[in-house]
């Protein structure tokens, strides 16, 4: 019979205010199998883990119940605590009394009543329960990144440094990311490149970094310190063993499509490097543009490239690689400003977005840094930038503020100002968000120093007046409607989740939330870890960021990889599958539905007939305890170890019990 | 909360809010005053309030400031604020709102000519079942002492067909009485049966109660 | 094809032009009109705008008698009665009460409302328009001009895009005519506001027939006799404004497509607008197309 002991916590008032706890205390000490109840106001804390303590030494218990918060918060915290004071960790319950309770009712008698069930069936479970163990697996302390931008790059460099070997997957040909196109960064206005290229080199030659480009992840299975991953390779159609990155093939090319660097501004050829500075400076064969693999005609790359580094017969290499832990760091995308109609969808050539003011104003750009109107390549005197497009709406963008735009918008009009000095310019915007360090110096600089003219309130909408554009804005401090004949619209368009999310986020098993960004482990206290371990997370994929909250996670993210790999295996997960080969009746359903593929079949001698037959073997290092196999088998011969069948029936009878 | 005013302090309506939610069906909280509205108004220029002042003031329980506005009467409804509005706020609905609510307060209306041409044009649908611009425009003109505004542009439109001295009459009129009376149930400002003043002055019950 | 036809106060009088083309090209193009017998004014803007429950009930009258009448679907020309009979079919399909007994509020909800363009357009079809345009209207240059009820709000009119509209440039071009690329397709006239507020009418009306001709048009085409109303009654005062001379003949949709299906224009309605619009016709016609089925 087990000498269990009830710890009720008050959190606060959180329970308290709600659920008479010393009510429930008082009444989970008559309990069957309870020795030893007491309540107390905050039980995760020092005092209160100090009183379990105590508690199973002086009366000595060997199971503990705690009616307190959500186990997944604070269930290895209580297990913890056990484990210190001698117990095994696995004879432990706990009774969700707060968030399947207080927090969800308002009447304290049936809360209380309610809570005294919860506790009630927590303590016939834990008297159930047996020890568990973990066993010892081996891992490998080799970490992938996916994603090449500045978070991946950090991430790489982070782990690399401590000592682990990392693989840098990135789909573009370069790494680099969104802070290549940048060309100043805020609010210090360095120069964007200047910070980013040199760590871009020092990934590049870390002899613990493989870098591998115009590449994608495609199929990653596994669990945390042994994940199978399948890497394609693609075709570069240029071998970079004799590529020297003179870049005449680029210059001889003579087929020309958008580029998505310059954001559809400037062009590029079809063997192209993304920008003079890439990393690795080999080009890539853009195949879908080539005329080659068009047409079979040209070829001139090949001919004019003094290396003779042109391959078109360079196929996709397959790559199958183990890693430990994986990275994630794919970063965002962008709101398309053609489902913004009133502000011409996308057909006014003066009209474009903060992504394309970026390029325009780098000197690397479409116009070698010129600000110049799209439409005929005047400068203009008249700019106008307008904030929150596609964000803060809930018709025909997102509810959420992209964080970033104020900011961005703010270096913008500096730069239009500090480039034509003599330009009128105006900032409509719904809010300021200016929340960082020397955030909002710099954008009161932009108002008050350099006369940057900012309007509250939204345009509704911008049509051709003469060679201008008309919009037609408002501001609602002064109470009155606007109007600017604009040279240059610039719309800071909100920034959204890649299109692929939903594949990616299976492939990986992450969450995503109904936006398609990256779910954390918890919001507050885990913000670069997945809810499976061994993933981590990083950067712009898990929600809007700028770059040093991003450099911030992503070394958060490293950190978390080398606390994985300091150790020499990790402890497997002990709650997990445990099959009777007696009962097994060799149908393998469980195998068939078995998402971890952790069930195999294996072949015994049966002990009273002495023939051989099939059974199911679980893999304990593999299976994460899902429970799907011991739901789905006919012959009862699969339980679950710490949520074991009889534990489950005690809690119903101990529910049904007046 | 107050308003200091010169002469004396006013409370703020702090049930002004939920009344016009409730009966408009729209969300005000929502509204972040992000003035998209204001600046597509085609007749902002007009206006006394702006139109995202009009949610402002709902939103602080300003009542007599913003239910004697000219520009809830100015509204032509034709909804480019609510095509545009990024908190899917039906603006041109609490317009219509905050106009019967108006005349339900008694408050001197802001632009006290509108709603004296829609309770013309209401007599005349009510007695017969249709509009008749003719009668219309006289006792318009008649009731706002100008009726020579327009007469020449009359005089052009009844030369060419455009106005008839006397229209049809809907057969049923008693069924079309009835679509008034069962609004006039839930309506406190009742449209007059008969032609006058039921004007400015709102209706001399206590308001019962506004649910829909 | 049969469709109940309602046609609203103004079409009987100030917009007589309107409903006289309006059944002409319908006849023309093979589509039988059914006026709503016993129809009643909906309450323009007056109902609305002092009681939602007195606007659905107004409206709503005529939808039940349409059904009453074996009406599925109805003609509503002008744009105004187009926007609030929708609203009112979708309020009383949502429970709305505000039909008094005797007249059914579900089989009112369900009768579909068109409005001319989407007849035009989608019942008879730019095809049938093609081929019945016996004389197509190459010399005229439109600007069409939508107005604000057609595609606004765009979960009642469920029609064409709020903001930048083109099924009546398709329908006019489908009859020959040019229509001008322009940006003030959907800016609001001040509708009713034309009596108590005339120069906020005026205001709006100069600006958007300034746009209109310096895009290049030499009329307007609309499909609300309240839009006609104003851009042709203020179009004088509104030239004052400016300090221009607009000469923009207002016209309607139906009577641009009457005079492409070859019909007397006096037939249409077309010596009835106050901005002259006779000449115009005159210099729109051009030969007659080979083989094309004569229309009227």
């Amino acid at each position: 019979m087990r000498r269990v002991g009830v710890f009720v916590c008050w959190c606060g008032s959180n329970i308290a205010k709600t659920v008479d706890v010393e009510k429930v205390t008082a009444e989970a000490a008559k309990l069957p199998g309870v020795v030893y109840a007491t309540d107390y106001r905050y039980m995760c804390s020092e005092p209160g883990q100090k009183m379990i303590w105590e508690a199973i030494a002086e009366h000595n218990l060997d199971a503990v119940v705690v009616a307190s918060c959500s186990p997944t918060l604070h269930e290895s915290t209580f297990q913890r605590c056990i484990a210190d004071a001698g117990l095994n960790p696995y004879v432990f319950q706990m009774a969700n009394i707060r968030e399947q309770c207080s927090w969800v009712h308002s009447d304290r008698e049936l809360a209380t009543a309610k809570a005294l069930d919860q506790t009630a069936m927590a303590v016939s479970v834990a008297s159930k329960g047996k020890p568990l163990s973990r066993a010892q697996v081996p891992l490998t302390k080799r970490a992938l990144v996916i994603g090449g931008g500045i978070a991946g790059i950090q991430a790489a460099l982070d782990i690399a440094d401590a000592g682990y070997p990392v693989a840098l997957v990135e789909r573009q040909p370069s790494i680099g990311g969104r802070m290549a196109q940048f060309d100043k960064t805020f609010p210090t206005m360095d120069c964007s490149a200047c910070i980013l290229t040199p760590k871009m080199v020092d990934a590049a030659k870390h002899p613990n970094i493989t870098l591998l480009t115009w590449s994608e992840v495609e199929n990653v299975s596994g669990y945390v310190g042994n994940f199978e991953v399948t890497i394609r390779k693609r075709a570069r159609s240029v071998d970079m063993r004799k590529c020297t990155g003179c870049g005449v093939c680029e210059e001889k090319c003579p087929s020309k499509v958008p580029s998505e660097f310059d954001a559809g501004l400037g062009t590029r050829k079809a063997i192209f490097r993304p920008f003079p500075q890439a990393v690795p400076n080999v080009p890539v064969i853009d195949r879908d543009n080539c005329r080659w693999f068009k047409t079979g005609k040209c070829g001139v790359c090949a001919k004019v490239c003094p290396a003779e580094a042109v391959d078109y017969d360079q196929g996709d290499e397959l790559l199958k690689e183990e890693f430990g832990a994986i990275v994630v760091a794919t970063g965002c995308d962008l709101y398309d400003p053609a489902r913004m109609t009133e502000y011409g969808g996308g057909r006014f050539a003066d009209v474009i977005t903060g992504e394309q003011f970026e390029r325009l104003v780098n000197v690397g750009g479409p116009t070698e840094g010129h600000i110049v109107r799209p439409s005929n390549h005047e400068e203009p005197k008249t700019v106008v930038f307008i904030q929150c497009v596609g964000s803060r709406d809930d018709t025909k963008g997102f509810p959420y503020c992209s964080k970033v735009c104020c900011m961005y918008t703010a270096k913008h009009a500096t730069l239009v100002k500090e480039k034509i000095p003599d330009a009128e310019v105006y900032v409509f915007y719904v809010d300021i968000r200016a929340a960082g360090k020397n955030y909002e110096e710099f954008v009161r600089r932009a108002q008050e120093e350099l006369g940057v003219k900012y309007l509250r309130g939204r345009v509704s909408r911008i049509y051709p007046e003469g060679d201008k554009l008309r919009v037609k804005g408002a501001d609602s401090l002064a109470g009155v409607a606007v109007e600017v004949d604009a040279d240059l619209v610039v719309l800071a368009t909100a920034l959204r989740a890649r299109d692929d999310v939903a594949e990616v986020a299976r492939m990986l098993s992450i969450q995503t939330d109904q936006y398609g960004f990256f779910t954390e482990a918890h919001p507050k206290l885990r913000p670069v870890e997945n809810i499976f371990a061994g993933i981590y997370l990083a950067g712009a994929c898990v929600y809007p960021r700028d770059i040093p909250d991003t450099v911030a996670a992503a070394s958060g993210a490293a950190a978390k990889t080398c606390v994985l790999f300091s150790r020499d295996s990790i402890l497997s997960e002990p709650m997990i599958a445990e099959i009777n080969p007696d009962r097994c009746s060799g149908c393998l359903t469980c195998k068939e539905i078995c998402p971890f593929d952790a069930i195999e079949a294996e072949v015994m001698v049966d002990r009273m007939t002495r023939e051989e037959r099939t059974v199911a073997k679980i893999n304990e290092a593999v299976c994460q305890g899902c429970g799907g196999c011991v739901a789905a088998c006919r012959s009862a011969a699969l339980n679950l170890r710490g949520f074991a069948d009889e534990q489950v029936l005690a809690g119903m009878e101990a529910l049904c019990r007046e | 909360m107050r308003f200091p005013g010169s002469d004396r302090s006013f409370d703020a309506d702090l049930g002004l809010a939920d009344d016009v939610a409730a009966r408009s069906g729209e969300n005000i909280a929502a509204c972040y005053q992000c003035a998209k509205c204001t600046a597509g108004c085609p007749l902002a220029p007009e206006m006394d309030l702006t139109p995202n002042q009009v949610m402002r003031c709902v939103q602080l329980g300003l009542r007599d400031i913003v239910l004697g506005s000219s520009t809830i009467w100015l509204c032509t409804t034709c909804t480019t604020c609510t095509t545009r509005c990024p908190r899917d706020i039906d603006l041109a609905r609490v317009m219509d709102t905050l106009r019967a609510m108006a005349l339900e307060s008694g408050v001197q209306p802001g632009q006290p000519q509108i709603p004296l041409f829609y309770r013309i044009f209401l007599y005349l649908v009510r007695r017969t079942g249709r509009a008749n611009e003719l009668p219309l425009m006289a006792a318009y003109g008649l009731a706002t002492r100008n009726p020579f505004k327009d007469l020449l542009l009359g005089q052009k439109m009844f030369l060419k067909g455009k106005l008839k001295p006397f229209s049809p009459r809907v057969g049923d009129r008693e069924q079309v009485r009835r679509i008034f009376e069962r609004a006039e149930g839930h309506c406190e400002d009742p449209v007059p049966a008969r032609g006058g003043r039921g004007g400015d002055r709102g209706g001399e019950s206590e308001p019962e109660s506004r649910q829909q | 094809m049969k469709l109940g036809y309602y046609p609203g106060c103004s079409l009987h009088a100030t917009a007589k032009e309107f409903d006289l083309s309006t059944r002409a090209v319908c006849e023309a193009l093979g589509l039988e009109l059914v006026e709503i017998e016993d129809w009643n004014c909906r309450g323009a803007t007056a109902a609305h705008a002092l009681s939602d429950e007195l606007a659905v009930g107004l409206a709503g009258r005529n939808l039940a008698l349409a059904a009453q009448q074996g009406l599925e679907a109805l003609l509503a020309p002008c744009a105004a009665c187009f926007g609030r009979l929708k609203y009112a079919a979708k309020a009383l399909a949502a429970g709305a009460e505000a039909l008094p007994h005797g007249l059914d509020s579900q089989a009112a909800a369900r009768v579909k409302v068109h409005n001319i363009l989407d007849v035009l357009l989608n019942v008879a079809g730019v095809e049938r328009l093609k081929e019945r345009a016996s004389k197509p209207i190459s010399g005229l240059r439109p600007a069409a001009y939508y107005g604000c009820l057609l595609v606004r709000p765009p979960d009642v009119a469920e029609f064409d895009d709020p903001e930048n509209p083109t099924s009546m440039e398709q329908i006019l071009s489908a009859v020959g005519a040019e229509p001008v690329e322009w940006h003030h397709k959907v800016e609001c006239c001040g509708a009713s506001l034309a009596v108590t507020n005339t120069p906020s009418v005026v205001r709006l009306v100069a600006e958007i027939l300034a746009h209109a001709k310096s895009a290049g048009a030499n009329c307007v085409a609309v499909a609300c006799p309240l839009c006609q109303t104003n851009l042709d009654t203020r179009q004088a005062a509104a030239g004052r404004r400016v300090e221009e001379r607009l000469e923009l003949p207002i016209l309607y949709i139906s009577e641009l497509v009457g005079l492409a299906l070859g019909i007397d224009p006096v037939n249409l309605g077309l010596a009835r607008h106050i901005v002259d619009a006779m000449p115009l016709t005159r210099t729109a016609f051009i030969q007659p197309r080979e083989g094309a089925t004569a229309g009227g």
